[in-house]
């Protein structure tokens, strides 16, 4: 096993990876490669050694879905601290006179059930939905696959205590769990919704990459480095999971936008985000009672959903392909 | 889908059902005009097992209803109390009453009703043992401690107030003067049980069997009822139709989908969200009658914040705050009437219903309202957290619309935010445990059509309902004084006068008063409400 | 292998012990469920302690426990509010509930994976575009209104189905509100079986079908779908519990009367009995589905044993 802060040698993966080098070489090569290869354009005395990680970056920067799903991104966050920038209204300010009317002039989207404007509603909504979303996400992303990680990898009794302690909160029921855990809290911020989520979701992530690990520490270039010594924290970080790791990215994406549903169910039941909380949850909560006759109503929290969701899921599909050897 | 047939057709259905038209709402179940047809009815789940002492709510009450007939009959109409086995009720002194029940009513399995099957009957619903939520409806009835004390055992079988003096005679001793109390002999819990209740309980609830125009066929708890016209049933309210089917629905909005498909024919709830499309979709098949419900703000009188000497200004700012017009049209598409007193238009003049008797403190007046707020030493705590609960009644909608309402009126954003509880049994819990932080959503559907019950219970010192805990010496003298009162006319008076001092301090924000709405399809005819929002199901034809 | 299952059945009974504890003290923390049986008032006092007796709430909560788990041992999973049993209501609303979830589980599985293998392959072409678009509809639409919505066009407009179910609840009956129920786990599966195939379709072992000249459709069911099946597999079976106790807001719409419809009012209502009765039989078929799973990963990957 080669020295990390050895230089390798500079090659590029894909050649070797389109040689259809049998399997252990595969591995054994592209191991050196993407761990210590040198940076190609970097060539001063100085250059640090590039790793599977920084390869990534240099793939992502180039990719035109990154960017355009970044940029979305970017702006969702601006309008997150700044709403007023794009929006000059005051978001709690409803007139029921208005009740379920059209667009008009200055009122683009028109007005909601309470007669509020849905624009303005929308645009200050994304700070709550895009955090929730956003933090839910990682939170469970993190948690799951740590955990669900070290149960496939270890396997064993770890698995076992792991796994069977996943079943356990497989088992609550998320009416209970929200009526139960969530009920009891008075705060109004964001964070004991965050939390709940965390607690619920975790498990699902945990089983994927749990599945994952399994299989990844199954291929013949993990077996190797295992047979050449590798630690269990190297093996873990740099063979299993870049293998590993796009099951629990399509998920997490996908889970980003139910989260943000799911907020609004929480809502609904009367244990999520209170008043006079603005977010985009609540709003399609208030609005699907009434999709029959005011549809405008749910179409553009909906909307604002749904570009949130894209661009995540652009965003974790550029990131899973920058970070699959096999794809170069 | 509905009788015999059900279980063929649907298996008819399920062998083209994705290209099948629905079987469509006629045909089966039997001939048009000829009093056979069936009709088919939204249901939900009764709460409670279906004794008549503990039912509660109106999805049992709906069965109740059809198949028993008690002393008195509310008319479905007018609301009055009227005789229906009752062959008279005599006092001299509105304490000792002296019943005698109508000849030839039996059961629908024969058993001949008699005096006894009613003292049976009560003397069940009264005693502790028995689990009846109902129980306090025999609280006026002498002996009531014994079979029903606030704590410990019971210490008696059976209420000393009530006697069987012949095989269609009893009397009935109250514990105080109570001159308007035959009139709540209508209630279901007054209902007389056949001797099979009590013999063999479990068959008698999976198949209850009582002395009304109906009988219960079948009767698969989750799913449907089927009741079926008693053809021998002595009384002049026989009814129109074959009987009726009752299927449980998961949700009223799928049950007025159904109705609208035309696979059902009554829905007597209707969202409030599909009323607009309602009139549209059913025209004249669309009811919306008052009922006996009246929604009101309750304060919590026990935290101090609220209860200042300036709380009534405070309070009646607040009730000024509140555009109910506006409200009830928008969100509830008139299926509510603004309220101007604390009673129900049900009631009736004579009854105490006074329209206007809240005068100008419930007129919608922002500026007005801002005065007295800030007269009143402003909201507490700068945000008032309006309570309801979450699981039932989507109240959200209008709780928004009144916080919307009054930060409008007051010029803040947050002077009043929605505060939902997740179920109605926690929303009671902190209700009962005195937890409440600021004002809370009420209830009141009537037990009996009178304005007792409309006042007494809810705003007298330490009464059942009283959740806000107010009290008022004045008010409490003039509600007593009222129930001393022998002439109805006067004890109205004396009621209204209490209401007045309810008026002036404001103890609860009236809000709106609750139609019953219902909708049917065109196989069915002749379809109305009563004051308790139940479909009279026996006066329905079908054809 | 058989030791192996054994085991994992032996690990079974904690699990169900701690799963039955913690929904327990959940359901009890709720607090005092007689509050919500008097309607709109407070039941008078005496009625309610002598309720709260006959229910076993005024003993303390471990003492509950174990006589709840005494009872459930012999079979007795007690009584709902409204005087019926609760296995009674579990005898009406598991068959259903089960039928439900199978459609939709065949659904994904037909659906999802037919979806995923094709926009796996064609990357970036229109059809991936498209199936993209159709799973952030299902994701940002939430189940109720496309309930609704599928609800009032296809039983009320159009005539095709009955609106709502009936009791029988059919196959048939419940093919729509299975699609319904399935939509958003099919985004999932979809996007799952889409990666997973486009990472392995430029694994060795393709390539190596490929040159021995194997016919294409061979090579991607035998070769490339099933070695990409793994984390599809594993989802659906953390999804079958999910579909089972959560299917709240479909057996609503389609006036369905399952599992999630009974554990949902079991749970506003704050009834002990109902809601552990039935968590406790979701928690076994949780741990039957994720036990079967793991088996899977055997058969889709002759690399992975089980000692």
């Amino acid at each position: 096993m080669p020295d990390p802060q050895q230089p390798g040698l500079p090659d590029d993966k894909s050649a070797i990876s389109a040689a259809g080098a049998g399997a252990a070489t595969d591995m054994a090569m592209s191991e050196g490669i993407s761990l210590e290869g040198q940076d190609p354009q970097g060539g001063g005395p100085d250059t640090k050694p590039r790793s599977l990680w920084s390869d990534a970056w240099r793939d992502l920067r180039r990719n035109p879905v990154f960017l355009i799903s970044s940029l979305i991104i970017l702006f969702l966050v601006v309008i997150s601290i700044w709403p007023s920038l794009i929006a000059s209204g005051n978001p709690l300010s409803c007139d029921l006179a208005k009740s379920q009317q059209g667009s008009q002039p200055g009122h683009p989207f028109g007005f909601n059930q309470q007669g509020c404007d849905v624009y303005t509603r929308t645009v200050y909504g994304a700070r709550t939905s895009v955090a929730v979303g956003v933090l839910a996400t990682l939170g469970v992303a993190v948690l799951g696959s740590v955990l669900g990680g070290l149960a496939g990898f270890f396997g064993g009794v770890w698995d076992a205590i792991l796994s069977r302690v996943t079943d356990m909160f497989f088992a609550i029921p998320v009416v209970l769990g929200g009526l139960v855990l969530l009920s009891v809290v008075t705060s109004t911020t964001i964070w004991p919704v965050i939390g709940f989520m965390v607690l619920l979701g975790w498990p699902q992530i945990s089983r994927i990459a749990r599945g994952s690990v399994i299989t990844a520490k199954q291929n013949d270039y993990v077996q190797a480095a295992r047979a050449l010594g590798a630690s269990n924290t190297r093996m873990l970080l740099r063979h299993i999971t870049p293998n590993a790791v796009a099951p629990v990215i399509v998920v997490a994406t996908i889970a980003l936008g139910t989260y943000i549903a799911l907020e609004a169910t929480l809502s609904f039941l009367g244990v999520g985000l209170r008043p006079p909380t603005v977010s985009w949850g609540i709003d399609i909560s208030d609005a699907s009672a009434n999709v029959r006759n005011a549809p405008h109503m749910l179409l553009w929290p909906a909307g604002a959903l749904a570009i949130t969701v894209l661009a995540f899921i652009m965003l974790g599909d550029a990131v899973r392909d920058a970070l699959d050897p096999k794809l170069r | 889908m509905r009788g015999a047939t059900h279980a063929r057709w649907t298996a008819v259905a399920v062998a083209v059902t994705l290209a099948a038209t629905g079987c469509g709402g006629g045909g089966n179940g039997g001939g048009g005009g000829d009093g056979s047809g069936i009709v088919s009815s939204s249901w939900g789940d009764p709460q409670n097992p279906l004794e008549p002492a503990n039912t509660n709510e109106v999805q049992g009450g709906k069965v109740l209803d059809m198949i028993f007939r008690g002393l008195k009959r509310y008319n479905p109409k007018t609301g009055a109390a009227e005789d229906a086995l009752a062959e008279k009720i005599e006092t001299d002194d509105s304490v000792n009453y002296r019943i005698t029940v109508k000849d030839g009513w039996t059961f629908s399995n024969g058993e001949k009703v008699t005096a006894k099957s009613f003292v049976d009957a009560w003397n069940y619903g009264a005693h502790l043992d028995n689990n009846q939520k109902n129980a306090y409806f025999f609280g006026y009835i002498d002996g009531y401690d014994e079979v029903h004390p606030e704590e410990g055992d019971a210490t008696a079988r059976t209420l000393s107030g009530l006697k069987v003096t012949g095989e269609r005679t009893f009397t009935v001793k109250l514990n105080q003067k109570f001159s308007t109390w035959p009139e709540t002999l209508g209630y279901a819990a007054f209902a007389p049980l056949p001797t099979a209740f009590f013999e063999d309980h479990d068959s008698w609830l999976a198949k209850p069997v009582g002395n009304g125009p109906y009988q219960v066929d079948n009767y698969a708890k989750g799913s449907q009822m089927s009741l079926r016209t008693w053809n021998d049933y002595p009384g002049d309210d026989k009814a129109q139709n074959g009987g009726v089917d009752l299927k449980v629905y998961t949700d009223n909005n799928t049950a007025y989908t159904d109705l609208t498909a035309g696979n059902l024919d009554l829905v007597d709830d209707i969202p409030a969200n599909q009323i607009k499309n309602a009139q549209s979709d059913l025209g004249d098949r669309y009811l919306n009658t008052p009922a006996g419900i009246i929604q009101t703000l309750s304060f919590p009188f026990y935290d101090k914040e609220w209860n200042t000497p300036d709380g009534a200004k405070l309070r009646t700012g607040i009730s000024r705050a509140i555009n109910r017009e506006q409200i009830t049209k928008t969100i509830f598409q008139n299926t509510r009437t603004p309220a101007t007193d604390w009673t129900s238009p049900v009631l009736g003049e004579d009854g105490g219903y006074k329209a206007g008797l809240c005068g100008d403190a419930c007129e919608y007046d922002p500026a007005e309202a801002k005065r007295l707020v800030e007269e009143g030493g402003g909201i507490p705590g700068g945000t008032m957290r309006l309570g309801y609960n979450a699981d039932t009644g989507s109240h959200k909608e209008w709780v928004d619309a009144v916080c919307n309402s009054i930060n409008n009126a007051l010029g803040q954003d947050r002077a009043c935010v929605g505060d939902p509880t997740g179920t109605f049994a926690d929303f009671r819990n902190k209700i009962g445990e005195r937890k409440m932080p600021g004002p809370f959503r009420a209830g009141w559907q009537m037990d009996y059509p009178l304005i007792q019950n409309f006042l007494q219970p809810l705003y007298y010192t330490d009464a059942s309902s009283n959740d806000g805990e107010w009290s008022n010496e004045k008010f409490d003298k003039l509600v007593d004084d009222a129930n001393a009162e022998s002439d109805t006319a006067k004890a109205v008076e004396k009621f209204q006068q209490a209401e007045e001092v309810l008026r002036d301090e404001m103890g609860a924000i009236p809000l709106w008063y609750q139609n019953g709405s219902a909708g049917y399809s065109d196989r069915i005819s002749n379809v109305e409400l009563n004051p308790f929002s139940v479909p009279v199901y026996n006066e329905i034809k079908v054809g | 292998m058989g030791r192996y299952v054994i085991r994992r059945l032996l690990q079974m009974i904690p699990v169900f012990i701690g799963a039955t504890l913690l929904i327990f003290l959940m359901v009890n923390v709720m607090g005092d469920p007689v509050a919500g049986l008097c309607g709109d008032r407070q039941c008078d006092p005496a009625t309610a302690q002598r309720l709260r007796t006959d229910l076993g709430l005024d003993k303390p909560v471990w003492q509950q426990y174990l006589t709840y788990m005494g009872n459930v041992f012999t079979g007795d999973f007690g009584t709902a509010f409204n005087g019926q049993k609760v296995t009674e209501l579990m005898g009406s609303a598991f068959p259903v509930t089960i039928r439900l979830t199978i459609v939709a589980i065949v659904l994904e599985i037909v659906i999802g994976i037919t979806l995923g293998v094709v926009t796996g392959l064609r990357r970036g072409r229109p059809v991936d575009t498209g199936v993209l678009i159709l799973t952030l509809v299902v994701i940002s639409v939430p189940t109720f209104v496309t309930g609704l919505l599928v609800q009032l066009l296809l039983g009320v407009k159009w005539g095709w189905i009955k609106p709502a179910v009936s009791s029988e609840a059919t196959f048939g009956e419940l093919f729509v509100p299975g699609l319904v129920l399935a939509s958003v786990s099919l985004a999932y599966v979809t996007r799952l079986t889409r990666t997973s195939i486009a990472e392995n379709r430029r694994a060795d072992y393709v390539r190596t079908a490929i040159a021995k000249g194997l016919p294409r459709r061979r090579v991607i069911t035998r070769h490339l779908l099933r070695n990409s099946l793994i984390p599809v597999v594993t989802f659906i079976g953390t999804d079958i519990g999910a579909l089972m106790g959560g299917a709240i807001v479909t057996e609503r719409i389609f006036n369905i009367h399952g599992v999630g419809f009974q554990l949902y009012q079991g749970i506003l209502r704050q009834n002990t009995q109902t809601v552990v009765g039935f968590v406790t039989v979701l928690v076994l078929v949780f741990l039957v589905a994720n036990l079967i799973v793991d088996l899977l990963y055997a058969v889709l990957d002759p690399r992975i044993r089980y000692a």
